[in-house]
């Protein structure tokens, strides 16, 4: 069983958030990226939509009755389209739909390598820091004393 | 009310969080038998998202800060329709500590004086130099990094070195450098070296979704395993649903629901509160009774009053170079340039600067779209590599004055998973501190501007941050105006402690896990002191 035929969509409903995932972040042959309707990334999306299944199908249902089923309508989010509206409209809903694609198209492995990133996981391995130039507090140093005093001893 | 009834304790101690373990530590060498009640669970550092792939999603799933959006078995819902800044908090052993940054300073002299010195609120009946061996001894077992001489604090140690600056803070304190402004290493509750067995901070990038490492102090690695090598009792899985008291107005126990479900009444000589500034006055009002029929320890009123967020002011921007991103902890250095009070500025008392460092991808892409700066469609990879490699900004911690109307009831409808009425939380940003808040957006902006950034956003306040939950049960000498006494005791209930965050008079303008711990070593001090006439 692969993980989409496990997801809590329907087909229509499965359909749009397809089209819309394309549409937020396509293929980009320039940098060699996939687009999010990849259907490696697609799957885990469907799997992965978690606390906000709900209000992703109740979305995607009101979305893809607002085209009548055209998902060509889907397609694109610039200035004027289905899409570009309601985002302006349902900013809340249009955050889920962003988090709910992007939190699976940046840890795929041919993404996280295109963006400068090892494909792993930040434990065991880590990552390094500068230490940085402390000499750098120097002026703060000779500045001297911020704080104020606010008088009495000890109490209790 | 039927309950199985448990072998009784000498003091019982609710919420294993940071005041808790703190407390339970501390009267570990009384030898008294000490039971702690945790409504969650332990956490294994295996479990922590930084093990996985899917590390930052689940910071918005099962480890999100919001227990609304968690929703686990352990977690209470919180009605904070009423509230622009929503809960932040962590049910389970460690508490708030397994979610913190680590950003661990202390409050200032000037805190605890602020009528006296500014002639708002109200003092505290204790003062920096009450709690200052206190803060020494957390340090200790916390295991603070830190680097002594910093202008903005009295002198005190520091127990290892500092967290590295990294690009961002030489980045930025170039900046505060150029501007002439205060900033220096931040004190951390994170280990850069090895540390009472916990291994020094590796840079995984994602302290606020728990340390896989171990490398930040949470008291589920520091204070708990000592306590129990006292032989003090943590009972984890146990709710508790309300505090019993007698006809001479002693508490007697409380009632809890235990991992089986099953309701029990654990008996005790002394209780005390640690369950934070939500927790805390939501059982003392669930305690309601005959003898206290608005809520145990509450007949000044104002038990729930008071509540204190620190908002917060999030100033981040882009800059063309090369930055730590998404790699080391969140935090790293502060500036306590506009702490003080200055009139000139038009508003009292003040706030501090927490800088960050950058984001993940997940959480680049998805502010960056939020934020207008990272488009659907075409143009979306082009600005999303323009935004990863160079992000870093601060967040504002403001002081937040305490006003009655700011409150925790409970819900008339709203219920926890066993029954119990959850909190409702009525809140509303003050003018001094949205003030403050303008004013540290203003500042933040030039001090970004400064470094070379472009592309700069400002959100205040965090909708998310509540994190600092405080005075809803404040102490003070007057039992009309106040809930505990100057050593943490209600004035109503002679047995009757608070520990946790609720005890704060005022706010401060740092994040405050130092200076609960701090207080809740203190009053456990003073209960050891006065052992022999502690309920006179």
């Amino acid at each position: 069983m692969t993980k989409s035929n496990t997801a809590p969509f329907d087909d229509a409903q499965r359909e749009t958030l397809r089209a819309i995932a394309a549409a937020m972040i396509p293929v980009s042959e320039e940098s060699q990226l996939p687009g999010a309707d990849d259907p490696v990334i697609f799957d885990d999306i469907l799997a992965s939509t978690g606390r906000d299944t709900k209000a992703l199908a109740d979305a995607l249902t009101m979305l893809h009755s607002t085209v009548s089923g055209d998902l060509s309508a889907l397609r694109s989010a610039g200035p004027g389209t289905v899409l570009e509206r309601f985002r302006s409209e349902n900013g809340a809903t249009a955050a889920i739909f962003e988090l709910a694609i992007s939190q699976c198209y940046y840890r795929d492995d041919r993404v996280m390598r295109a963006i400068g990133m090892e494909p792993r996981a930040p434990y065991p391995k880590g990552y390094a820091i500068e230490q940085g130039d402390w000499s750098l507090l120097d002026p703060v140093r000779a500045r001297g004393k911020i704080y104020r005093d606010a008088g009495e001893g000890k109490t209790a | 009310m039927t309950a199985a009834t448990n072998d009784p304790v000498d003091v019982l101690i609710i919420g294993g969080g940071a005041s808790g373990a703190a407390v339970a530590w501390s009267l570990a060498d009384t030898r008294m038998r000490i039971l702690c009640l945790e409504q969650g669970d332990w956490v294994k550092t295996t479990d922590f998202p930084s093990t996985g792939r899917d590390w930052e999603a689940r910071q918005f799933g099962d480890f999100s800060v919001s227990p609304n959006r968690r929703g686990l078995p352990e977690d209470y819902p919180i009605n904070e329709d009423d509230s622009p800044i929503k809960v932040a908090n962590f049910n389970g052993v460690g508490g708030g500590t397994i979610l913190y940054a680590g950003h661990f300073p202390r409050l200032h002299p000037s805190d605890f004086r602020v009528r006296s010195l500014d002639g708002v609120a109200e003092d505290w009946p204790i003062n920096y130099e009450t709690l200052e061996p206190y803060y020494a001894v957390n340090d200790q077992i916390t295991g603070v990094a830190a680097l002594e001489g910093d202008p903005s604090y009295p002198p005190k140690p520091a127990v290892m070195p500092p967290l590295p600056l990294g690009e961002t803070g030489a980045l930025l304190g170039g900046a505060m450098n150029k501007l002439g402004w205060h900033w220096w290493p931040s004190d951390a509750a994170i280990n850069t070296q090895t540390y009472e067995d916990r291994a020094a901070c590796i840079n995984l990038g994602h302290c606020l979704s728990g340390c896989a490492q171990g490398a930040k102090a949470t008291t589920d690695g520091t204070y708990w395993p000592k306590a129990i090598r006292a032989r003090v009792e943590l009972r984890t899985r146990c709710r508790v649903r309300r505090i019993e008291t007698d006809d001479d107005r002693m508490a007697t126990g409380a009632y809890y629901v235990d991992a089986d479900g099953v309701e029990r009444f654990q008996p005790a000589a002394i209780v005390i509160l640690a369950c934070n500034g939500i927790g805390t006055p939501r059982l003392l009002l669930n305690s309601a009774s005959e003898q206290f029929p608005d809520g145990l320890a509450n007949t000044s009123g104002i038990v729930g009053k008071n509540l204190m967020f620190h908002p917060y002011g999030q100033v981040r921007g882009y800059f063309d170079q090369q930055l730590d991103g998404y790699r080391g902890p969140r935090i790293g250095a502060w500036s306590m340039e506009f702490y003080e009070t200055d009139a000139s500025r038009g508003f009292v008392r003040g706030y501090c600067y927490q800088f960050t460092r950058g984001l993940g991808p997940v959480v680049n892409a998805v502010s960056g779209m939020a934020d207008g700066l990272i488009p659907w469609g075409e143009g979306h990879h082009a600005a999303f590599r323009r935004l990863f490699k160079g992000s870093a900004g601060m967040v504002s911690i403001c002081e937040d004055l305490p006003e009655e109307i700011n409150r925790v009831t409970l819900d008339p409808t709203l219920k926890d998973s066993d029954g119990i009425p959850a909190p409702k939380i009525t809140y509303r940003l003050g003018e001094n501190s949205q003030k403050m808040l303008d004013h540290s957006l203003a500042r933040g902006i030039e001090i970004l501007k400064t470094a070379g950034a472009h592309d700069i956003t400002v959100k205040a306040p965090m909708p998310s941050a509540g994190w600092h939950l405080l005075g809803t049960a404040r102490m003070g000498h007057d039992p009309k105006r106040s809930v505990v006494n100057d050593w943490g005791r209600s004035h109503d209930v002679r047995n009757l402690f608070v520990v946790d965050g609720s005890v704060f008079v005022t706010a401060g303008g740092v994040n405050p896990t130092s200076t609960i711990q701090a207080i809740a070593l203190y009053v456990a001090d003073q209960i050891k002191s006065r052992i022999h006439n502690l309920f006179d």
